[in-house]
């Protein structure tokens, strides 16, 4: 990357990162590349700020996150030691002001989060040339900036970020639909490709040209297929074939009277959404698999006897626990340590599940030592719902301290209200599911046959925040430009709010 | 060229100013007001835009942690996290800071956060004092000022540069030329003073709600003012249909059910400096907190008269904050703005809606510089 506020690492630092990326390697950490960068902390509060991404398209939500990291380093209260990003080759950021034991640290942690990006299913499909598709969406915008105005352009983007966090986490696997697009995105790449033998414009530029060519073909609607040139005309009869759907802003792009330009940036920022949804649902175990194998490393290879203070130190604040909130990469570290310590031991399996001798319960060794070869295999296939949901015992639960918190409206705080395994495992399953956002699915787009859109959230035993809610309805009826339907549950009654433009009534069903 | 973000970051700015898209004004959240505890922390202003999202609802939805305590015990109220290492594109953790700072530093922040002009204090009589403060080095001193880091340096660099390092054995041997003393400068400060007087209305329509902003506001008024002024004296005025002087807690607990003479605090506080406050010597700033309730509008021609003869000649500033209330008519700040304009020059009103307006009301009083 030749950006000058980064420069790669040489030297020292270089030397010592073949000997932490041979330490990896022979652990059986399998990853892309990884390619090093040291900055000083104002470019790390900039990336971190992006996304971890040098290019980002002119918004100022990265300029409020840049505000607070800022803020928050100028006043001693955070720092950023590390960040990488999920490419091919994967970008890691050093800071410059780092000690030499936090450099091997990071290193450490850094491949641990690599193998992971590489090999967890969840990732599978994600962009890893996603350096080149983030700055080519800034360009993108920036051109609609100066033809559409600023303001304007950015208000689109505010009203479509409120959808951000809508996602469906089937899109992240390919569907049939999106193997065909891909196979003729392909095709008309490599035909590119046979058009100009020598055509030396970048990767970057190429993927740019693709996008467009994927718009274009959406608009025109391609020749080939009979059954969506027919829809084209009807196109409410082919927005109603894809309900219920929870990619909101897919079905918004797609069916959503947007001039050209906007429906483009609602493609750009799902892209974006989805290129990260895959971080948001593994956060515990990518935490947890990262300090697992800066720890293992550190411990059994890399430390010298003269840092061990300074890298007990460090390892311990990021370790904390916190009465507020789980952290994750203690949650993550312990339990992927006692999955290895259990398959190991064999403390698993009908045999000691049905064993009722708590002396030999506790004593139970079969020297199987499987517990590597196991932890392998979960950090492959699962994400942090199942990972929790398999492998969180009533033993790990006590042994971590692990309570539940509820807001006490009469004494005015915060205060323990259980340490009971069952209820403490539900609360964190439902805290994960749907990576801990509400599941809102578009049920109908001609509500009661008038064009109106009906939202449906599947309640799961929370209530929504009304407020938010209604400002994100007004959001969507802009998109829409019909009234916004919401369907879903207030203090266990049925509701339904329906939002015209101008004011919200509501509507018990 | 200065990296992109930086646009990004000016105009977010701008925004929480209100001065470009003001549809996203209320989106802005000035996060938590930061309020005077005893322990000395303080939460910092970091203000936001929250994107409106479909979100659970708070209070219902608890949390979880880990450590000690039985059921029922509080959770809040415990460090959190120590520093973590950041990953890109995760974590939407809530962005509420505490931290130890000393009052120096948060006056700082205050100032940067509203771009607060500093004062020039008035006075024809600024006695001036020379002060020694220890800020630089020299190469003579006493033993018990030995800076021993820069010593080091000076013989590190002499050694290396004479060729007597050894990398292998790292012995470093001051000699005489090597040490160097901590030495004061010496530094002239003018002797300046100040005194605030708080006027509040305690009749029964100032609730509990509205006092609390008038405690919040005038930690910070004060906490600016100390970092402006070497001495600074602070006098309390409680008053409905009557004025008394009293303490600070009693100013901020007492609650009257009385009418409202809003001129009988001006008389006291007129009497007040007259006492005590030379204004050729004094910095003086009369902050009137009421809902803007008053008795008749004759008192308040009264009102008018003492300002303008008496309390504003020998004042630096008259601030008037009204404080929203519901059973408040709002007709005093009326009354003054027709009288003195919104932006007078030495009477500046200010609205304070609710909490969320108290560092935009700050900003008024104390943006002018006076």
């Amino acid at each position: 990357m030749t950006n000058f506020r980064t420069r790669s690492i040489d030297g020292e630092l270089q030397i010592l990162k073949e000997e932490i990326e041979g330490y990896a390697l022979t652990s059986g950490l399998d990853f892309y590349p990884v390619l090093f960068e040291v900055c000083d902390y104002d470019t790390v509060n900039i990336l971190a700020a992006q996304g971890g991404f040098p290019s980002r398209y002119p918004h100022w939500r990265f300029g409020m996150e840049y505000d607070q990291l800022s803020k928050g380093y100028a006043y001693g209260l955070q720092k950023i030691y590390e960040m990488v990003v999920n490419t091919n080759p994967c970008y890691a950021y050093l800071l410059n002001a780092n000690h030499w034991v936090d450099q091997k640290i990071v290193m450490a942690h850094v491949f641990g989060h690599a193998d992971f990006f590489k090999n967890n299913l969840w990732f599978h499909n994600t962009d890893r040339k996603m350096m080149d598709v983030m700055a080519n969406h800034g360009t993108k915008i920036r051109r609609y900036m100066n033809r559409y105005g600023q303001d304007r352009v950015e208000a689109h983007i505010d009203r479509v970020l409120s959808l951000e966090n809508l996602l469906s986490m089937d899109v992240l696997f390919e569907t049939a639909e999106l193997q065909r697009r891909r196979t003729d995105i392909e095709k008309l790449a490599s035909e590119e490709k046979k058009q100009g033998q020598d055509d030396d414009r970048s990767q970057a530029l190429k993927s740019f040209m693709r996008s467009k060519e994927r718009y274009k073909g959406k608009l025109e609607g391609p020749a080939k297929d009979d059954e969506r040139a027919s829809d084209e005309a009807r196109p409410m009869a082919a927005a109603l074939k894809k309900l219920p759907t929870k990619d909101i802003m897919a079905f918004l792009m797609d069916y959503a009277p947007l001039q050209e330009w906007e429906s483009d940036v609602v493609g750009i920022l799902r892209d974006e959404a989805y290129y990260f949804l895959p971080q948001r649902m593994t956060k515990i175990m990518n935490e947890g698999w990262a300090s697992y194998w800066h720890s293992t490393i550190m411990c059994t290879k890399a430390l010298s006897p003269s840092e061990i203070i300074d890298f007990a130190d460090h390892h311990a604040g990021v370790m904390a626990m916190s009465r507020q909130q789980l952290n994750p990469y203690k949650v993550g570290i312990e339990l992927f340590r006692d999955i290895e310590y259990r398959w190991n031991t064999g403390k698993f399996g009908k045999d000691y599940l049905e064993c009722n001798d708590m002396h030999e319960k506790t004593h139970w060794n079969k020297n199987l030592g499987q517990g590597r070869e196991k932890i392998f295999q979960v950090r492959r296939t699962h994400n942090d719902i199942t990972f929790i949901d398999e492998f969180f015992t009533p033993e790990f639960c006590e042994r971590q301290q692990l309570f539940t918190y509820k807001y006490n409206p009469r004494t005015g705080r915060n205060e323990i209200e259980t340490r009971d395994f069952q209820l403490i495992k539900s609360k964190l399953l439902t805290s994960l599911t749907n990576f801990g956002q509400p599941l809102i699915e578009i049920t109908e787009a001609n509500f009661e046959n008038r064009g109106e859109l009906l939202l449906r959230h599947v309640h799961q035993g929370v209530d929504l925040d009304m407020g938010f809610a209604t400002e994100t309805m007004r959001n969507i009826f802009q998109l829409w430009k019909r009234p916004i339907n919401l369907l879903t549950k207030v203090d266990d009654s049925e509701t339904l709010f329906s939002f015209d433009g101008k004011e919200m009534r509501t509507r018990a069903k | 060229m200065d990296h992109p973000i930086k646009r990004d970051h000016s105009r977010f700015r701008k925004i929480i100013k209100g001065k470009i898209r003001e549809n996203l004004r209320k989106y802005i959240s000035k996060g938590e007001m930061p309020l005077p505890k005893g322990d000395g922390t303080y939460r910092i202003p970091m203000p936001s835009i929250d994107t409106p999202r479909f979100k659970f609802g708070e209070r219902q939805q608890g949390g979880m942690g880990q450590g000690e305590g039985q059921p029922g015990d509080p959770v809040d109220g415990q460090q959190g996290e120590g520093p973590g290492q950041g990953e890109a594109g995760q974590g939407e953790g809530k962005k509420e800071l505490e931290v130890d700072l000393s009052l120096q530093e948060l006056a700082q922040i205050l100032g940067d956060e509203l771009a607060l002009p500093n004062i020039e204090p008035k006075g024809k009589k600024t006695i001036q004092s020379d002060a020694k403060r220890y800020t630089s080095i020299g190469t003579t001193g006493p033993d018990s000022l030995k800076h021993f880091k820069r010593s080091y340096k000076e013989a590190l660099k002499r050694q290396v540069a004479s060729g007597t390092y050894d990398p292998t054995n790292p012995t470093i041997i001051p000699i005489r030329q090597d040490f160097r003393f901590r030495s004061s400068d010496m530094k002239t400060e003018y002797e300046n003073a100040a005194v605030v007087i708080y006027m509040m209305d305690v009749s029964g329509s100032m609730g509990d709600e509205q006092k609390e902003i008038v405690r919040t506001e005038s930690f910070w008024i004060n906490l600016w003012l100390k970092s402006q002024y070497k001495d600074i004296v602070i006098r309390y005025i409680i008053h409905d249909a009557t004025a008394k002087e009293v303490d600070e807690e009693t100013f901020f607990r007492t609650r009257e059910s009385g009418g409202t003479l809003i001129s009988s605090a001006f008389k006291l506080c007129r009497d007040i400096i007259a006492a005590d406050y030379n204004s050729a010597d004094w910095n003086i700033y009369p902050f009137h907190f009421s809902d803007g309730d008053n008795w008749s509008t004759d008192d308040t021609k009264i009102c008018l008269e003492i300002l303008d003869q008496e309390i504003l000649p020998s004042s630096n500033v008259f601030c008037y904050g009204q404080v929203e209330s519901r059973y408040g008519s709002g007709q005093f700040y009326k009354d003054l703005s027709s009288h003195y304009g919104e932006a007078g020059e030495k009477v500046i009103l200010s609205k304070i809606k609710n909490k969320d307006s108290i560092l935009d009301s700050i900003k008024d009083f104390l943006g002018k510089g006076k």
